[in-house]
């Protein structure tokens, strides 16, 4: 801890002239970002640009290079701290293609996600009781699975695996939560209830988005930041950048 | 809370009840307080397949539930071994060096007495002073502790130097491996303080039970080491179940997804490579003195192998396969190559089993392999496999094939 207290900023993540190299592959550059803590944003960008990597950057997957990233109401730095330390400060995050325990079952899923205490001692003694039960119950029927507590999770269709995925980020109560293509492999009406279930979680918590699906992004309704080559192209609401020239070039112009 | 426990859990239950009757079984037809049907020999082959199949358990909850293939537990496994060896021995020379001062006019000085033993114990490796390491094994009370103390110490410090690190996969299975050799060439050394490749030996008398048969003496070890087996069981029954066994599973089949619920992986790595290095020395601390000796090639790194082996066979990930998978190939093993196996004559070649034994178990490795994934253990499951499309149970080496998991 600096004896200067960091000031208080009204962003609640907010990353900073951050840059990756992989082999020589500059896959971010120089990238700045910041979100409100209530707050919905969508990140697009062509194949590559850097989407996925800016996630692994901000949930400690990756280390950048160079470059600040931090994070709550009293910044904190995430740059030092392990996946799990900033997953329990409160990043949930969704991977792009689904990824659940499919050797366990779908309740045995919700339950190691349920916000409690993580360490091998505490996990030990812990025992269910029936208020877990009942939040397990209650998040797998926003997500349409409560028919499909006991099966595994394995078994499921892969739009299922992709809500069950929703609801163990629910589980964990983030305060930021990062959702990677959460629409691939979803049906028509699956894209519409999980619009309205992003937008309704913006309302009390930050909600990155990265989609290809312009029609999705349309519903959600909200701030677009447009990434390219691994730094922002352009950032406003979809009408106007989707009339920025430079983003017209990069998403169409090739 | 325990009736709870087993009505969630009725294989554990079954395996208590299974082993009792065993166990009784045994009791009834053996020499020490039965009608003497079982010889004494193998009375003590069945007690020490109990502590095998304990070895087993460990092994089963390190790579069957949490999918890291340890090289190294039967390095655990000697060292508990040597452990209550030192103390066996020591307890043992004392006795005999007593004995024989007795004669003498002027009663032995405790000195007398001390040095006499380490004359006795080190004669061989050319020394007469007891080594620094030896300091305990006069009392019990100091000893014993060090069979959970040493290799739970030895296990804390490799896995938080290899799981920090985040070695994974095969790295860290030559990792055990290089440990467990190790090992073993230091004790292999005369001045390791334990008395080379001569290993200690003696170990199947107790102290103060002189007098008792090896035939009582024996069938109390076969008890001890099945109340040890039953112990063993419902702790890693216990531990593999509920939330802590579900985050075990987790970590075998996808630790990064794990990590992004967060969950500390390398802590729950580290607390079940050591516990389970605890759980083999103690099943080791058991066998030795029925085996009546330990050296060095205890810990050659083929025996871990092996273990990995017997889990295989009895199909990972659920604990009654390992107790199965040991069970069988261990008592199949001695029989083989104990000689009792009839030899095949083939006219132009006799199969002699003593030679031939590690190829059959290579091919019933590969058979259990192909054709029964989930193991012989797996062949009680009569669940359904559940509809998962062949998909991998997770990206990590050590996941589960799907073949592998049950419903
Ligand atoms: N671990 C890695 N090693 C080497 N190159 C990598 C690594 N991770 C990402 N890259 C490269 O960095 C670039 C950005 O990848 P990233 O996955 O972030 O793109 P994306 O925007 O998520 O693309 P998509 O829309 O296809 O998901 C790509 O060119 C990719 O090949
Ligand atoms: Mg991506």
């Amino acid at each position: 801890m600096t004896p200067f207290a960091p000031a208080r900023t009204t962003s609640l993540l907010e990353v900073s002239g951050v840059s990756v190299t992989f082999d020589g592959f500059r896959a971010i550059n120089n990238l700045s970002f910041a979100i409100g803590p209530q707050e919905l944003r969508a990140v697009i960008g062509p194949n590559g640009a850097g989407k996925t990597t800016f996630m692994d950057i901000v949930t400690g997957k990756t280390r950048p290079d160079e470059g600040t990233v931090t994070f709550g109401e009293v910044p904190r730095s995430l740059l030092r701290m392990s996946e799990a330390q900033i997953a329990r400060a409160g990043v949930g995050r969704k991977f792009q293609r689904p990824t659940v325990f499919e050797d366990q079952s779908v309740s045995e899923n919700l339950m190691l996600a349920l916000k409690a205490a993580r360490t091998p001692w505490r996990v030990l003694f812990w025992r269910e009781t029936a208020k877990d039960r009942a939040r397990v119950a209650e998040l797998a029927a926003q997500v349409g699975l409560a028919d499909h507590l006991p099966r595994k999770a394995g078994e499921l269709s892969h739009g299922q695996k992709q809500w069950l995925e929703i609801a163990m980020l629910l589980a964990q109560e983030p305060r930021l939560l990062l959702v990677d293509e959460p629409a691939a492999g979803m049906s028509f009406l699956e894209r519409e209830q999980t619009t309205a279930l992003l937008v309704e979680l913006a309302k009390t918590r930050a909600v990155v988005v990265v989609e290809h699906d312009m029609e999705f992004i349309r519903r959600l309704n909200c701030k677009v930041t447009v990434l390219h080559e691994g730094s922002v192209l352009a950032e406003g609401s979809l009408d106007h950048v989707t009339k920025n020239p430079q983003v017209i070039e990069v998403y169409l112009g090739r | 809370m325990t009736r709870t426990f087993l009505t969630r859990n009725p294989s554990t239950l079954w395996f208590l009840l299974l082993l009792a009757l065993f166990t009784l079984g045994v009791t009834l037809l053996a020499e020490g307080f039965g009608i003497g049907l079982i010889p004494t020999a193998f009375v003590k082959v069945l007690g020490k397949t109990l502590c095998l199949c304990l070895v087993a358990l460990a092994m089963d909850l390190i790579w069957g539930y949490t999918g890291i293939l340890s090289l190294g537990h039967m390095a655990f496994f000697a060292l508990g071994g040597y452990m209550t060896g030192m103390w066996l021995m020591y307890a043992r020379t004392e006795e005999i060096v007593v004995q024989a001062l007795a004669g003498s006019p002027i009663p032995p000085t405790l000195e007398e007495v001390a040095q006499g033993v380490a004359t006795q114990i080190f004669g061989v490796v050319g020394g007469s002073d007891l080594p620094m390491v030896w300091s305990f094994a006069y009392s019990a009370f100091l000893q014993l502790p060090l069979v959970l103390i040493v290799p739970g110490v030895l296990a804390l410090i490799f896995g938080w130097l290899a799981f920090r690190a985040r070695v994974n996969g095969v790295y860290l299975s030559i990792l055990t491996q290089a440990m467990t050799l190790a090992l073993a060439l230091y004790l292999f050394q005369n001045d390791s303080g334990l008395r080379g490749n001569n290993g200690l030996s003696g170990l199947q008398n107790l102290p103060g039970l002189a007098e008792m048969p090896q035939s009582t003496l024996s069938i109390l070890f076969f008890l001890a080491s099945a109340l040890l087996l039953a112990a063993g069981y419902l702790l890693l029954a216990w531990v593999s179940s509920g939330k802590f066994g579900s985050a075990l599973r987790a970590i075998r089949d996808d630790e990064q997804r794990l990590r992004f619920l967060g969950y500390p992986v390398e802590g729950y790595k580290l607390f079940v490579f050591t516990l389970t290095a605890m759980v083999a020395a103690v099943a080791g601390a058991f066998y030795y003195p029925q085996a009546g000796i330990i050296n060095p090639a205890e810990l050659a790194p083929i025996a871990s192998i092996y273990l990995a082996v017997w889990v295989a066979i009895g199909g990972r990930g659920r604990l009654y396969g390992a107790v199965i998978g040991a069970a069988v190939v261990s008592l199949l093993s001695s029989w083989f190559t104990g000689g009792m196996a009839p030899a095949i004559p083939l006219g132009f070649y006799t199969i002699n089993w003593v030679d031939w034994w590690t190829v059959l178990l290579g091919l019933a490795f590969v058979l259990v392999t192909l054709f029964a994934p989930r193991g012989i253990g797996g062949l009680f499951d009569r669940l359904p496999s559940p509809r998962r499309h062949g998909a991998q149970l997770g990206p990590d080496d050590g996941a589960l094939r799907e073949k592998e998991a049950d419903a």
